[in-house]
């Protein structure tokens, strides 16, 4: 069983987490000409290295943070220290700006 | 054999006897013998039958490497499978031998506890070098140092084990075998306990920085023809027997040998009384001067040469020796006792798994560690240090001669597995020893192949031409030795194995009678069969009080989830299919989530509190999953939101007052809060005192009729449904369970995630086409826009009603694919709910059917192994189509 270091809550086993597979994976902008295959690829491959992988990890059954780190698949050792996801959050009440990812093509806009 | 006790010796207590049996036979021994010391003590020779061949077996070893003498032990009822080289003799132990397979021990009330620790170093392995490890790890102020050995007591230099027992952060557990190691230094190790304790044995999960592997090696047999009568014996082992327990072995030993270990043994032996015949070496050379001249002093006559069969009326009673000399003739030799060494074997298992790797010493002629793992360090005869085997010519077998199939050349004993098993499977081509062990199972048995996996591979390098150099024996994998179910439960088992989430009404509904049903943990009323009354009729007269009365149900088990900031509006119309920006303040709307994929992800109703906040619920089985899909997407892409998210699941506990008088419950519950249609419209939440409890009354319905979902703090969950309960007692209000509740909401056409769907089934499928936003991006829209879920043949819900109306269909039942009206390969779909309904007064069901919808109004079959059932195609809607009951 892997010791997970978690940036929150320190070195703890892996049970307590969920895998969360390659990290650094973009989500593709939504734009008309994003084709079936790029996105299928988006959805559908994921790198499987033998070797150094930069991985994402939730920590589930403690603090739910997500964070990434690298690991190398061959060995099992874990080789970098966590770097955490979208920590910390921006001050309540600041409303973001929607993303480009999320604007609709121009012909299902009718 | 004829094994006895000498009069002297061994770390026995002579003036402590204890009684035991073995195959009801009443015999004694002392206290600090195991079973198998006892046994030879008592002259016992044979200890059991082979598992395939039926051959009489005797003890082999003295460790976890005796593959013969495995016992029952305990009760006839429930036996404990024990290995009599590791079992502590004790007063009233009763032993039987095993003949072929063994049985597989029953439950019984067998006690284990589970403990976990962390510690700097653990040192597995209680010899001189493993005690020296300890010694020198708990050295360093501060760290925590294990010391863990199979044995009852440590057997390092005196001084040191003196001074460990009384150090401070050491730990030392005895009788303890370490079972494995795995990622990250976790050690596991089980430790018999003292027999009165709670637990027969603690398993023990152990993070270590660093592990030391002393676990010492295990001394390698030669293959001979018939080298498993009783009464052949590894040296070391008869020499231990002698030294620790004072037991002989035998009363005349031959020595069969290719190293200089064996030596020292033959002298102890002699020592202790045992009468020396003859020492056979097979080396060329012979022996070093050293050995040669102290056996030479001691009168023993070294031959060189092979022993290469053995007599006796299955046990040991001579050997056939051929000297080197290929002119001169074999020479028999009487003996009851043939004491082998072909070298030692480095115990690897911990060092092994994960990411050791073996590498073959030919100086040595054995495996020993061939890289570095961080963080574990092999020392002493591990590490292949210190095996004092000299000029050692490696043997794995002695060939055979002209003619002989080698079918009595015993590779593995356990498994009675024999060199004609490795000749074979050459012969088809095998080559590596992955591959052989699954042909020929040596390697396989409980005992880990620790006497017979090197020898395999010599073996196979001399059959095949391979270099040891380029072999290693088949990865180990744990456990080391075998553990009992019963310990790795430990206590999580019966009641503790999973723990169970009862609604805070749990009890009231255990009153009413029902019957419950497992959603994930939780515990859900299923029906409430009245006395007398089976299943399916209470199941009907719930939903027939529900549709012409009021039911009452409880739906505390949904997922919810509080979902907060300034961006939660925005936040839920990327992940629900459809818009929430836009919803009013204290209006509810029905939404569905896909994944990435397109495909239906979970679904609930979702209410707006406030300008910034909304209170979700989900399915009861997804609300674990929803909340971590919601966390990864405001972590990971959407960081820059403000949405806070808070499981409040076990908060608010529900009941839902359901059917045409279920406004009337209310209003008598509720005096304050207007519950007239007007002023408390559909997909509507009003905060109210029911029962005099501070309430979030919602108006949603999943059965279609009138219908108040009434959520209060749990803690008051129970004293809500006793209240409604009993307010609507002349109104006939009638509990219904969670079977009723999915015959009212299949009528309706309600999917059930899960049920409806599996992972393959998109909105559109499901003809959800009104809930897919085209306004707005969400999570899976480009998907759903890909060619192939739009295609019209896709499997799309709909209704059946099968032409008999008595007839109820299978859940999962198969449309099989069709073409001018005949069956043809495949299927077109299969049924995804089935159930009667009172309301239609007929059987019903839904499917996912291959273009469906373009065949609504006409006919289907299914296929019911072989009886084809003809079904009228209807619009999943089956029951009030146009709504008109759901204002009561």
């Amino acid at each position: 069983m892997l010791l997970i270091p978690c940036p929150v809550c320190g070195p703890r086993d892996e049970s307590e987490f969920r895998y969360g597979a390659a990290g650094g994976v973009a989500l593709p902008v939504d734009t008309p000409a994003l084709g079936d295959v790029e996105w299928g690829e988006f959805i559908f491959i994921r790198p499987n290295p033998k070797g150094p992988l930069t991985e994402r990890w939730y920590h589930s059954h403690g603090c739910r943070r997500w964070f990434s780190l690298v690991r190398d698949t061959a060995t099992d050792q874990i080789l970098s220290g966590p770097v955490a996801s979208g920590w910390p959050k921006p001050p309540r009440g600041t409303a973001a700006e929607p993303g480009p990812s999320l604007e609709p093509p121009a012909e299902s806009r009718a | 054999m004829s094994g006895f006790r000498l009069p002297a010796g061994g770390a026995i207590d002579r003036d402590r006897p204890v009684g035991f049996t073995f195959d009801g036979r009443a015999l004694t021994g002392f206290e600090g013998d195991t079973l198998a010391s006892a046994l030879l003590a008592n002259g016992v020779d044979v200890v059991g039958r082979s598992v395939y061949l039926n051959r009489p077996r005797g003890i082999f070893g003295i460790g976890s490497e005796e593959p013969n003498a495995l016992v029952a032990i305990g009760s006839v009822d429930a036996p404990e499978l024990a290995r009599a080289t590791q079992t502590e003799l004790a007063e009233g132990l009763e032993a039987r031998s095993l003949r072929g397979m063994g049985p597989v021990p029953g439950g019984g009330n067998d006690r284990a506890e589970h403990r976990y620790a962390h510690c700097e170093v653990i040192v597995v392995g209680g010899g001189w070098a493993g005690v020296e490890a300890a010694r020198a790890a708990a050295r360093v102020p501060g760290d925590r140092v294990f010391l863990v050995d199979e044995g009852r007591a440590l057997r390092g230099d005196p001084a040191s084990v003196a001074a460990l027992h009384g150090a401070p952060d050491i730990t030392v557990l005895t009788r303890a075998t370490a079972l494995a190691r795995y990622d990250a230094n976790l050690v596991v190790v089980a430790e018999r306990l003292a027999p009165g304790s709670r637990s027969r044995e603690r398993l023990w999960h152990i993070r270590a920085r660093r592990v030391v592997v002393a676990t010492g090696a295990v001394e390698r047999p030669i293959v001979f023809r018939n080298n498993d009568r009783p009464g052949i014996m590894l040296t070391g082992a008869a020499r231990a027997y002698a030294e620790r327990f004072g037991v002989a072995a035998g009363r005349r030993a031959v020595v069969f040998t290719n190293n200089d270990s064996a030596y020292d043994a033959v002298l102890a032996l002699r020592t202790a009384g045992v009468e020396i015949a003859a020492i056979v070496d097979s080396r060329a050379a012979g022996p070093g001067r050293y050995m040669r001249d102290r056996a030479a002093l001691a009168g023993i006559a070294v031959r060189h040469g092979h022993v290469i069969d053995t007599d006796g009326e299955g046990v040991l009673t001579g050997v056939l020796v051929a000297p080197a000399d290929p002119s001169a003739a074999p020479e028999r030799i009487g003996c009851d006792l043939l004491a082998v060494s072909g070298g030692w074997n480095p115990a690897l298992q911990l060092y092994s798994w994960p990411g050791g790797r073996l590498r073959y010493d030919a100086g040595i002629a054995a495996f020993v560690p061939g890289l570095e793992v961080p963080n574990v360090s092999v020392v002493g005869r591990a590490n292949g240090d210190g095996l004092d085997v000299g000029n050692i010519e490696p043997l794995w077998m002695v060939p055979p001669a002209a003619g002989d199939a080698a079918d009595l050349h015993f590779v593995d004993l356990q498994r009675d597995a024999t060199a004609a098993a490795l000749i074979d499977a050459v012969a088809i081509g095998l080559r590596y020893p992955e591959h052989v062990k699954r042909w020929t199972t040596i390697g396989t048995g409980n005992d880990q192949g620790r006497t017979s996996a090197v020898n395999e591979v010599g073996i196979l390098s001399e059959l095949t031409g391979q270099s040891l150099q380029e072999m290693a024996p088949t990865a180990f994998r744990p456990p080391a030795v075998p553990v009992t179910f019963a310990t790795m439960a430990g206590r999580y088992r019966g009641d503790f194995f999973d723990p169970i989430r009862p609604t805070p009404a749990h009890a009231s509904h255990v009153a009413l009678g029902a019957l419950f049903e497992n959603v994930g943990q939780w515990k859900r009323a299923w029906a409430y069969p009245n006395p007398g009354e089976d299943f399916h009729a209470a199941v009907l007269r719930e939903c027939r009080a529900v549709r012409e009365g009021v039911g009452i149900v409880d739906v505390s088990t949904l997922g919810k989830i509080d979902v907060q900031g300034a961006d939660a509006g925005a936040f839920l119309d990327r992940v629900y299919t459809n818009a929430f920006s836009n919803l009013k303040i204290g209006y509810s709307r029905y939404g569905l989530m896909c994944r990435i994929d397109g495909m239906v992800l979970d679904d609930g109703t979702t209410t707006r509190l406030a300008a910034d906040r909304f209170y979700m619920t989900t399915t009861t089985g997804g609300a674990a999953g929803v909340m971590d899909w919601l966390e990864e997407w405001s972590q990971t892409e959407w960081p820059e939101m403000d949405v806070r998210l808070t499981s409040v699941t076990d908060q608010w506990a529900a009941t839902a007052i359901v059917g045409p008088k279920s406004r009337e419950v209310l209003a008598r519950l509720a005096p304050d809060l207007d519950v007239s249609a007007p002023a408390f419209p559909f997909m509507t939440l009003r905060e109210a005192t029911v029962a005099g409890i501070p309430a979030r009354v919602f108006r949603i319905s999943f059965s279609g009729e009138l219908a108040y979902e009434v959520n209060v703090p749990t803690w008051y969950g129970r004293a809500l449904w006793d209240a409604i309960h009993a307010a609507g007692q002349d109104l006939g209000v009638t509990p219904y369970g969670t079977e009723a509740m999915h015959v009212l909401r299949a009528e309706k056409g309600y999917v059930i995630v899960g049920q409806e769907t599996d992972g393959t089934v998109t909105p559109l499928d499901l003809g959800l086409d009104w809930m897919i936003s085209k306004k707005k991006w969400f999570i899976g829209r480009r998907s759903l826009q890909r060619p192939a879920m739009l295609a019209p043949d896709r499997r799309q819900l709909v209704g059946l009603l099968p032409e008999d109306p008595d007839e109820l269909l299978p859940e999962g039942a198969s449309l099989p694919a069709r073409a001018n009206g005949v069956a043809t390969a495949g299927t077109a779909g299969h049924v995804t709910s089935s159930y009667r309904s009172t309301a239609l007064g007929r059987t019903f069901a839904l499917a996912l059917l291959a273009g469906g919808r373009s065949r609504i109004g006409g006919t289907a079959v299914v296929d019911l192994d072989g009886r084809e059932v003809r079904c009228a195609v209807t619009s999943p809607v089956v029951y009030d189509p146009e709504n008109l009951r759901r204002d009561g």
